[in-house]
């Protein structure tokens, strides 16, 4: 008696359910993952087409009626090939990898020096010299790049890859410091005092407490500051005139465009290399680059 | 015997060397830690920011010492069409890319705010048009645009057969200038999106209860919960996103170089032109410093125009 009573009420509680999941399922599905399907399809489209382009051969890339232009029929490697034994291609690497871990090291230590002692050792208006490297940040490259071509001929680090690695750090450190300043507020300052207490010298306290501490902070920083450097094209292309010295971007664009005909597949060979050290330095530490790039943006 | 030994290591311990001495000496180490970062920010960013607006008013060229010469530059740029064409474009790019970038991010945010699978795996794939160094996109956005064998053109004219001739995306001026804005809001959307994303993840779940409770509609919910409180950070992102679009030179300067016709020179792009290419860097730095009125009228309008609501809503003023 009490089974068949009980059965049609829990058949009941169990089609309502359904159809409600039904419908919100169908609700989602319109609202949320059709308009993000689209935004990645859009986001990515170019990296797609980045990437099927520099595998295919040239007969396929200028020719939409006989070939289905979103896949290669007969893939090949001969514009990577081309890139990289007929171009000074490796160099370029090579020379953008220097620059870009100079520059991330030079800023680095800058700011974690300069983020202790505003955070840290507190003297009367550490939190203006704080402002005053924040502001820096807003201060655009483009603004600053004719006046500092000059200074670089100056120093006679013209068409040298040390200007940069020296240049770089206007933008990287003020970035940097003030993710660190963030960084070393969450450390308990009692742990400080106990170290002190126990006749430690500040500077014992920086490298033995402080610093282990802050390792997620300091990889956040330098993983910014690397995608940064690796990225940066105004001043690379104001200060670099050998081809040899160039760095990626700047290379691409100025050694690889040549005359009325694009090389279309070597181009985007070129640009898929180049985007790839970033992209998988980038796919290693994804949450660390998150939270600073979000961090930063909150402080 | 050990007695005597282990007091003399105690007295060395005790009494450490002059420098570590110095080193913990508390101005000298303050002064210590600041120099590299102060040094690198005084010498290539403040020192050339002063002397890029000492050159705006002298006709120093590339090899040759300028003179001072007042305010020439500037007015030679007042009568020049093609500065103001330059004036122009980038309020116009900054305006359009702008809102392109906040409405599509801020959408994108939403969404992404939501539960489902695989969302950390999707966060992190959404960033790479931020990642990958842009002038390497801006080629690829230069060959999607190019005029016989664009893939946009081939989908509006053999797949669904919407045009009869292929779209001229880079060949006259408004379509060009158009075709660029599209490329920065595509670049600019991760960025935005993410920044919203942990503003939104801060806003508390309790509010959205309250709301649901009182019979708030989802529209509601957004317009008088989710947007008021996103405020602030929209400010500073915004800040940074107007700052950075109306300085930008790659995608420009990679795609069409300023053409056709000079019509989508930017600030930055057109004072390099001049500055660097054509070696007049008298008339490029007060190109340059052209740009520095537009820049702080734009942070102020955005940073106090949405601020000023923060404080109506009388929170601290910080």
């Amino acid at each position: 008696m009490t089974d068949t009573v009980a059965q049609p009420t829990v058949a009941d509680a169990k089609a309502a359910p359904d159809t409600m999941a039904w419908d919100s399922g169908l609700r989602r599905l319109m609202m949320i993952y059709l308009p993000l399907g689209c935004f990645v399809l859009i986001l990515l489209f170019p990296f797609y087409w980045m990437a099927i382009t520099s595998f295919k051969p040239n007969a396929e890339l200028m020719n939409y009626k006989e070939h289905n232009p979103f896949w290669i029929s007969s893939p090949t490697l001969a514009h990577i090939k081309h890139l990289l034994f007929n171009t000074a291609y490796p160099h370029w690497l090579w020379t953008t990898m220097l620059v870009a871990i100079g520059s991330t090291t030079l800023s680095l230590i800058a700011s974690t020096l300069a983020a202790y002692a505003i955070e840290r050792l507190r003297f009367r208006g550490s939190p203006y010299v704080g402002l005053g490297i924040y502001l820096a940040y807003l201060v655009p490259p483009s603004i600053l790049f004719i006046p500092l071509a000059t200074v670089v001929v100056q120093f006679g680090l013209f068409d040298s890859p040390l200007a940069l690695i020296l240049v770089y750090p206007t933008f990287l450190v003020p970035f940097c410091t003030w993710l660190l300043i963030g960084y070393f507020k969450s450390i308990p300052y009692e742990l400080e005092e106990c170290a002190l207490v126990d006749g430690a010298t500040r500077l014992q306290i920086l490298r033995r407490i402080t610093l282990p501490l802050a390792v997620p902070g300091l990889i956040s920083a330098g993983i910014f500051s690397f995608t940064l450097s690796w990225n940066e094209f105004i001043y690379a292309l104001a200060f670099i005139q050998s081809g040899a010295n160039k760095t990626v971007p700047v290379a691409i664009l100025t050694e690889l465009v040549t005359g009325d005909v694009y090389q279309w597949g070597a181009l985007m060979a070129g640009s898929l290399l180049g985007s790839l050290p970033v992209a998988i330095f980038y796919s290693l530490f994804v949450d660390y680059y998150v939270s600073s790039l979000t961090g930063a943006v909150k402080e | 015997m050990s007695v005597t030994t282990l007091s003399t290591h105690s007295v060395v311990a005790r009494q450490p060397n002059w420098l570590v001495r110095l080193f913990d000496y508390k101005p000298f180490l303050i002064v210590m830690c600041l120099a590299p970062a102060i040094g690198l920010l005084t010498v290539f960013l403040t020192y050339p920011l002063g002397l890029g607006i000492w050159l705006a008013f002298t006709d120093t060229t590339i090899g040759r010492r300028g003179i001072y010469v007042g305010l020439e530059n500037f007015q030679y740029l007042l009568t020049d069409s093609l500065w103001w064409n330059a004036v122009f474009y980038s309020v116009v790019y900054t305006a359009i890319a702008t809102f392109g970038k906040f409405a599509l991010g801020f959408w994108l945010a939403l969404l992404l705010n939501n539960h489902f699978p695989f969302k950390s795996l999707l966060r992190a794939i959404i960033l790479l048009p931020w990642i990958v160094p842009t002038v390497l996109s801006a080629l690829a956005f230069w060959w999607i645009y190019d005029p016989q064998f664009s893939i946009i053109s081939y989908l509006l004219v053999d797949v669904l057969h919407w045009r009869d001739s292929n779209v001229d995306f880079l060949g006259s001026p408004w379509p060009a200038r158009f075709s660029l804005i599209a490329a920065n809001i595509w670049r600019g959307i991760p960025f935005v999106a993410i920044s919203l994303l942990a503003g939104l993840q801060t806003i508390s779940p309790s509010l959205y209860e309250a709301a649901m409770l009182d019979g708030a509609s989802a529209w509601q919910r957004f317009r008088y919960i989710t947007f008021p409180m996103m405020m602030p950070i929209l400010a500073i992102v915004m800040t940074f996103s107007i700052i950075f679009t109306f300085t930008d030179f790659q995608l420009v300067y990679a795609i069409t170089r300023g053409g056709p016709g000079n019509s989508t020179h930017l600030l930055a792009t057109l004072a390099f032109q001049r500055g660097i290419a054509g070696g007049e860097l008298g008339e490029g730095a007060a190109i340059a410093v052209s740009m520095i009125p537009f820049l702080v009228f734009a942070t102020l309008f955005s940073y106090f125009g949405l601020a000023r609501r923060k404080w109506q809503q009388g929170e601290a003023n910080d």
